[in-house]
């Protein structure tokens, strides 16, 4: 099987995340390999461990598209098991939307798809910075590939993929036949760590540099150009303050009380 | 010619409140058009007219329901396309969102997502980054696709209420060839309570319950309100997942938000920090969560809340 999992490296949430310059996009320092996509990897690592793993010409490649930093989602990408790297990188591509990143990412899948067809496309639920969860689905449109999205447990066999999915009022199964894009929940799996031979093994492996050109894509469709959103205006909003703290004297539940009547939420 | 229309899928009985809410966004913008997949009972259909819709479009095709996304989004566009629709205005949820995204690829449209706000020319307004910036946004395209957040305007019905004409549009059919079956589907209980996403108020619990939601539950139900959970209470199994609160769970923005037994991780945070009022109980006084909380206890959540639920029942006699 060959799969192609998108990494993203994404602002690290435990610090403070701030937009700069003129289309209001996202600083990149302090980033990270997405944790959500952690679970996409994962589970591409076991699909193909399932099948005999890469002895058994099973690929697991991490695709990033990105500045120079995104390289470091694909090296941790290898080191937990990934068997190869790519990196689409392009000056051209910085403050692409939804659509201009889908359609990037399109082509680069098509691009790794000439010599042999992509099985299946794997992503994280969301990206933990722009949380739109608007590139699978927008890449399985432009791939003209059925979407299995928010997959909470994921099987494939015999060219087809089946999924079961959750939300509020109900669940479901769902199925598809391969190719497909797949997006999986948090709840698909408890990624796997790198380990000592992982990171040794991760030095011998090697990550593509894509360029547009390489892949087809002329300067105009993506980057701020390419976008079919644009940001006006971004206010940051004042941090939030610790209020009254009290400690509970035996009283705290009336006293919770008589706070939100103060407030007039009874 | 119509140029807003909004997508309604499945309306049941009666419209959804986030429903009448995106009708009244869309009166504010111009003539209204309503594409809708399922039944449309008459009383839908009534109130339709009442909140100023010219015009219904339905599918030729009855199994939409069939399929994951593709197919309503090949309708919607076969809609816009048919309307001269500007903006197409859905529902923000998981579903609506990847219509919006498969629509804008459809339209070549600009999608804006988690939208609260929309001015008269389109523009839009949301929060980002864990609701630590408000942007504003605008479309460049010659149609906007714009996914609304609920709770963002209150529902009203049009001035001068009409009768909307109904008009079929086929369903392309090539939109199921490239398109995920639904194999099953099981139906989950009701809870009784206010869905969490649109409730005003919410009453969460994590891994200070230690296994019992009761205290979470009775406090909940004293006030009205909806029912959320940290990751770990819900990765314990205490509660469903779909009451997770945070960055890969729910996004709420309640009037008031009570947290009891939860750390306030910045994952947590990030799901609730929008609320109006943050209220927090937690035994360690050193728990992040009393950072951002108007209104912090240092206390045992099994001796506040059932102490404050009484205190709320007398209250309201
Ligand atoms: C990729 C990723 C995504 C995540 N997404 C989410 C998410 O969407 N939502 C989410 O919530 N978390 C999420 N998490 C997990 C998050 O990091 C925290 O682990 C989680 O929120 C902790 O839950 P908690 O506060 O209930 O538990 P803990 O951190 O264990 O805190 C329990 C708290 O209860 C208090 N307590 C114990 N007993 C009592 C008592 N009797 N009375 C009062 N207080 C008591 C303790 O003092 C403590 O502060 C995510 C993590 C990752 C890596």
């Amino acid at each position: 099987m060959k799969i192609v999992v998108l990494v993203k490296h994404v602002p690290d949430a435990q610090f403070d995340r701030h937009l700069s310059g003129e289309g209001h996009t996202t600083d990149r320092d302090e980033s990270i390999l997405s944790e959500l996509d952690e679970y996409a990897l994962e589970a591409a690592l076991q699909l193909a461990e399932a099948r005999g793993g890469a002895k058994a010409g099973n690929k697991v490649i991490a695709l990033s598209m990105g500045p120079a930093g995104a390289v470091n989602a694909i090296k941790k990408s290898l080191q937990i098991g990934a068997t190869e790297g790519v990196h689409l990188t392009d000056t051209a591509l910085a403050g692409s939307d939804a659509a201009a990143t889908s359609l990037a990412l399109a082509a680069a899948v098509r691009h790794l798809g000439a010599d042999s067809p992509v099985d299946l496309v794997l992503t994280g639920m969301a990206s933990t910075d722009g949380e739109t969860s608007l590139v699978p689905a927008q890449l399985a449109e432009r791939l003209g590939l059925p979407q299995v999205t928010f997959a909470s447990s994921l099987d494939v066999d015999g060219g087809r993929v089946s999924a079961r999915r959750d939300a509020d009022t109900h669940s479901e199964t769902v199925e598809a036949s391969l190719p497909a894009v797949v997006s999986v929940t948090d709840q698909i799996n408890e990624p796997r760590y790198p380990n000592f031979k992982g990171i040794i093994a991760a030095k011998r492996k090697s990550i593509t540099t894509l360029s547009l050109a390489d892949i087809g894509v002329d300067s105009s469709q993506v980057g701020h150009s390419g976008s079919w959103t644009r940001v006006t205006a971004a206010e940051e909003r004042p941090p939030r303050t610790a209020g009254t703290i009290i400690t509970d004297e035996g009283d705290a539940g009336i006293k919770l009380v008589d706070f939100l009547a103060a407030q007039k939420l009874l | 010619m119509a140029n807003v229309l909004v997508f309604i899928d499945n309306p049941g009985q009666a419209l959804k409140k986030s429903s009448l809410e995106l009708l009244t966004i869309a009166r504010s913008l111009g003539e209204t058009a309503v594409a809708v997949n399922g039944e449309l009972s008459d009383d839908v259909a009534g109130t339709l007219g009442a909140y100023g819709a010219a015009t219904v479009f339905r599918p030729s095709a009855a199994d939409l329901d069939d399929y994951l996304v593709a197919p309503k989004a090949a309708f919607l566009a076969a809609v816009a396309d048919k309307s001269g629709a500007t903006t197409v205005l859905l529902e923000n949820s998981p579903e609506g969102k990847e219509i919006a995204a498969r629509l804008g690829i459809r339209l070549s449209a600009g999608v804006i997502t988690d939208v609260v706000a929309v001015d008269a020319d389109g523009t839009a307004h949301k929060s980002v980054l864990a609701g630590s910036y408000t942007t504003t946004a605008k479309a460049t395209t010659a149609v906007t696709v714009l996914s609304v957040k609920a709770n963002t305007v209150d529902p009203e019905p049009a001035t001068a209420p009409g009768t909307p004409e109904t008009v079929t549009v086929d369903a392309p059919a090539d939109a199921t060839a490239a398109a995920a079956r639904i194999t099953s589907r099981e139906q989950k209980v009701a809870s009784g309570r206010p869905d969490l996403t649109d409730a005003r108020i919410v009453v969460a619990g994590g891994r200070g319950l230690d296994g019992d939601f009761g205290p979470v539950e009775e406090l909940a139900d004293a006030l009205g309100a909806a029912v959320g959970a940290s990751r770990a209470a819900t990765d314990a199994g205490w509660i469903s997942h779909d009451a997770q609160v945070g960055q890969t769970g729910k996004t709420v923005s309640p009037q008031l938000y009570i947290s009891a037994g939860i750390s306030g991780a910045i994952q947590q945070k990030a799901g609730m920090q929008t609320a109006k009022v943050i209220v927090a109980v937690n035994k360690d006084a050193e728990s992040p969560v009393f950072e951002i909380a108007d209104f912090g206890i240092v206390g045992d959540l099994f001796q506040v809340l059932p102490q404050a639920t009484e205190e709320i029942k007398k209250r309201k006699g």
